[in-house]
């Protein structure tokens, strides 16, 4: 039956995450992307609440409630705290989840406890590649069977590099189509270089050289199997979606008050149709894409095909976002454009949506 | 509860019915009565009364998606055609405002007939005047008491099935009117008006752009006496604040409005989704396949266009199953019903129009229904609230503005 009510426990969730990205996200959000740094306390606190671990099986010491549609709900809270240091919180999720999703018992009970451990281990996955018209299904980064080792060689981009991360899943072209391998950070041949981004600066990002990298066979993810890159993909795409809503929800909250504060002519912004329409069109726009985001959740939830719902999820999304942050600017006005109010670090995070794929999975 | 895009299996049912419908029924005469403008479609509206309303409406409270069943039938039919929508003989907007703001005597009295076995009957709502459209408070139509009687005197167009409903008895056409002109919006109060009844008279039918085969009627009302007990919710006039009075009057009448604006966001989505499912089709026929998984760079522009209003369709589609959700939990869904019309009014607008553009020279041609559909769908995002005054409603509700404040 149609329903659009979050259960109970979803409910609890949200407004946990909801007070703790109010409380301790968004405080922080321009400091730490004056400073470039992510705030270590916080990511700490997040991983006490189990954000990523929750959905990491019983088994390996997490909570056992794999829920694409509570990701989506969590993702979008965070985004409405900040972009990099949500990313940043969730990044566990880049590994964690396609261990539990395609990963050999092996492989799971190596890593997956790891990720529900005391501390906080960030996660990384290189999928993107630094050119022009990259298409995430077509890597040209190769990996080659070599006696017991796969020799991986390629260059990947936006690729999250947190201190203390140990393993990063790449992927990469293989006589069986693309594949995905566990690489350990610190693995001969891999060569880090820090990336600078036009947003996301909190977020430590590389560009990722693999010069002819060697790992052992068993590090491909799923073994003999392999990995649905498909799904993996379409995983990325309604993660980053909710954190795009929860990013336009941000910026049209920030225009919305400051519309109602603002005085011109002798009232209120607010009170003219050309601002009250818009900030209108925000809220309809934001609540429809927040709907296509679940949608596509809860597609991925019943295992049924999801890339097409994956597909119009992150577009509205992500032009949501662009369109309701670059709204927000306007309405501010020349404060707007001025780096003490948080639009502007909206914007330059919005148009991100475009080239991301794959920097959150639910 | 939980979150679930999952219609239950009735509904399911019951779209497959009414798309079957919509098929056979409507397709094949929609291009007849679209050209012949003020022609009676007779075997539809026979059809209807016959078979086509067995087993729709129903129970809505066990598990069959409540109203989001309405929503759901009101597609699937627009998407057949949404002028013999319109025209199907049904109470409509009057009976959602009877519905609405009536008493259990007066829904018994004025609904019975559209459940009878007698010969079909309309219902119709009358609100537009020549100087008042979405200032619904400007209306100059009065309602004086005379004794027992109301006598009605005013003129009113745009009325949707307003001949229909005013020509056929057992129908009746719900009627806004001032009892005091002073009192602004306080003083309007509706009105139900039996068809047939003396100095009710049908004037003239508008020639449109689209939904031709729908009557959309001027009525005047002369001397029109009505029994007393027609008024509908109270006679009292609360200058202090309707809107939270409790008056069922003029509330009663905005609230109509919350139910009907999902189902008039439903029909958008339907003629898009014509428009839409046309285009999917001679992709598909000239082997184009709009593959969503390719990276951005490398889409066609008729890739893009798809998606886009793929996207723009289903955004529209899950606001208004929203909004109608809301209904079935019995909780106020006022902001999100003008949501969902505003979005589905101007996304199948654009839908609509798209199509016409990507399909190139054949769609602009009366051979196909393509640019019916266009010119059927920009009422949806004009009546019941126009786009801007539905952003309107929207603005004053997440900026917790009066009226008074925003206008």
């Amino acid at each position: 039956m149609i329903d659009f009510e979050p259960s109970d426990e979803q409910r609890l969730v949200v407004e946990t995450v909801r007070q703790f990205a109010q409380h301790e996200i968004r405080p922080r959000a321009r400091e730490c992307n004056e400073a470039r740094e992510l705030p270590k306390d916080v990511l700490a606190h997040a991983h006490e609440l189990g954000l990523v671990s929750n959905a990491i099986d019983t088994r390996f010491g997490g909570g056992g409630e794999r829920s694409a549609v509570t990701g989506v709900l969590v993702a979008e809270e965070l985004g409405w705290g900040d972009l990099a240091i949500a990313l940043a919180i969730l990044s566990p999720s880049l590994v964690a989840l396609p261990l539990q999703d395609f990963g050999s018992e092996e492989q799971k009970s190596e890593w997956l406890p790891q990720f529900t451990g005391q501390a906080f281990l960030p996660g990384s996955l290189a999928l993107v590649e630094p050119r022009f018209h990259d298409d995430p299904f077509r890597p040209t980064t190769h990996a080659h069977a070599n006696g017991a080792a796969w020799v991986i060689t390629g260059r990947k981009c936006f690729v999250p590099w947190l201190q203390g991360s140990r393993v990063v899943i790449v992927v990469a072209a293989s006589d069986s189509g693309p594949q995905a391998f566990l690489v350990p950070c610190e693995a001969d041949g891999l060569h880090a270089e820090p990336e600078k981004n036009m947003g996301i600066d909190a977020l430590p990002t590389v560009e990722l050289e693999l010069d002819g990298v060697r790992v052992p066979q068993a590090s491909r993810l799923g073994s003999a199997q392999g990995i649905d890159l498909h799904r993996l993909v379409h995983r990325g795409r309604v993660g980053l979606a909710a954190l795009a809503v929860g990013l336009a929800r941000a910026a049209y909250e920030i225009a919305r008050e400051y519309a109602k504060e603002r005085e011109a002519f002798g009232a209120p912004i607010a009170t003219k149709q050309a601002i009250a329409f818009k900030l209108a069109d925000m809220a309809i726009e934001i609540d429809a894409a927040r709907l296509l985001v679940w949608e596509a959740a809860w597609l991925l939830d019943r295992g049924e095909p999801a890339g097409r719902a994956a597909r119009l999820a992150h577009q509205q999304a992500s032009k949501l976002a662009l369109d309701v942050a670059d709204g927000a600017v306007q309405v501010l006005g020349g404060h707007g454009y001025i780096r003490e109010y948080l639009p502007e670090l909206h914007l330059r995070h919005a148009r991100g949506f475009a080239s991301f794929e794959a920097l959150t999975l639910v | 509860m939980a979150i679930s895009f999952d219609l239950t299996e009735s509904t399911r049912a019951a779209r497959d019915h009414y798309h079957q419908m919509a098929v056979e029924q409507m397709r094949p005469i929609s291009r007849r009565y679209d050209e012949q403008e003020h022609a009676v479609p007779q075997e539809w509206i026979d059809y209807y009364w016959k078979e086509g309303r067995r087993g729709i409406g129903g129970d809505w409270s066990g598990p069959n998606d409540g109203f989001v069943r309405v929503c759901v039938q009101a597609e699937e039919l627009c998407w057949g055609d949404a002028a013999l929508y319109l025209r199907m003989p049904t109470a409509a907007l009057g009976g959602s405002a009877v519905a609405a703001a009536g008493t259990p005597e007066q829904k018994t009295r004025f609904l019975a007939p559209f459940n009878g076995d007698g010969p079909p009957v309309w219902g119709a709502m009358a609100i537009t005047e020549p100087q008042a459209g979405s200032d619904a408070a400007a209306i100059q139509t009065t309602a004086e008491l005379d004794g027992e009687e109301w006598v009605l005197n005013g003129t009113k167009i745009f009325c949707t099935s307003g001949e229909s409903a005013a020509e056929h008895e057992g129908g009746f056409v719900v009627v806004w009117a001032t009892i005091d002109r002073e009192a602004g919006r306080a003083g309007i109060k509706s009105f139900v008006v039996p068809a047939g009844t003396p100095g009710m008279k049908l004037i003239g039918l508008e020639k449109k752009l689209g939904i031709r085969a729908s009557d959309t009627a001027t009525l005047v009302f002369e001397n029109c006496r009505i029994p007393r007990a027609n008024l509908l919710g109270s006679a009292e006039v609360k200058r202090r604040d309707p809107l939270k009075s409790g008056d069922k009057g003029f509330k009663g009448a905005m609230a109509t409005f919350d139910a009907s604006r999902p189902i008039v966001a439903a029909m958008a989505v339907g003629v898009g989704r014509a428009s839409l499912d046309f285009v999917r089709e001679e992709l598909a026929r000239q082997g184009f396949e709009v593959r969503y998984d390719a990276p951005r760079t490398e889409l066609r522009v008729i890739e893009r266009d798809v998606i886009e209003m793929e996207a723009e369709l289903q955004a529209a589609r899950l606001l208004t199953w929203r909004a109608a959700a809301m209904m079935n939990r019995g909780k106020p869904n006022n902001l999100e019903a003008s949501m969902a019309k505003a979005k589905a009014g101007l996304a199948v607008t654009r839908i609509t129009q798209k199509a016409i553009e990507v399909l190139g020279p054949p769609a602009y041609s009366k051979k196909l229904l393509v640019e019916k559909w266009m010119r059927d769908a920009k009422i949806n995002d004009i009546y019941e609230g126009t786009q801007q005054i539905n952003q309107l409603i929207v603005a004053r509700r997440i900026l917790e503005y009066p009226s008074s404040l925003l206008r």
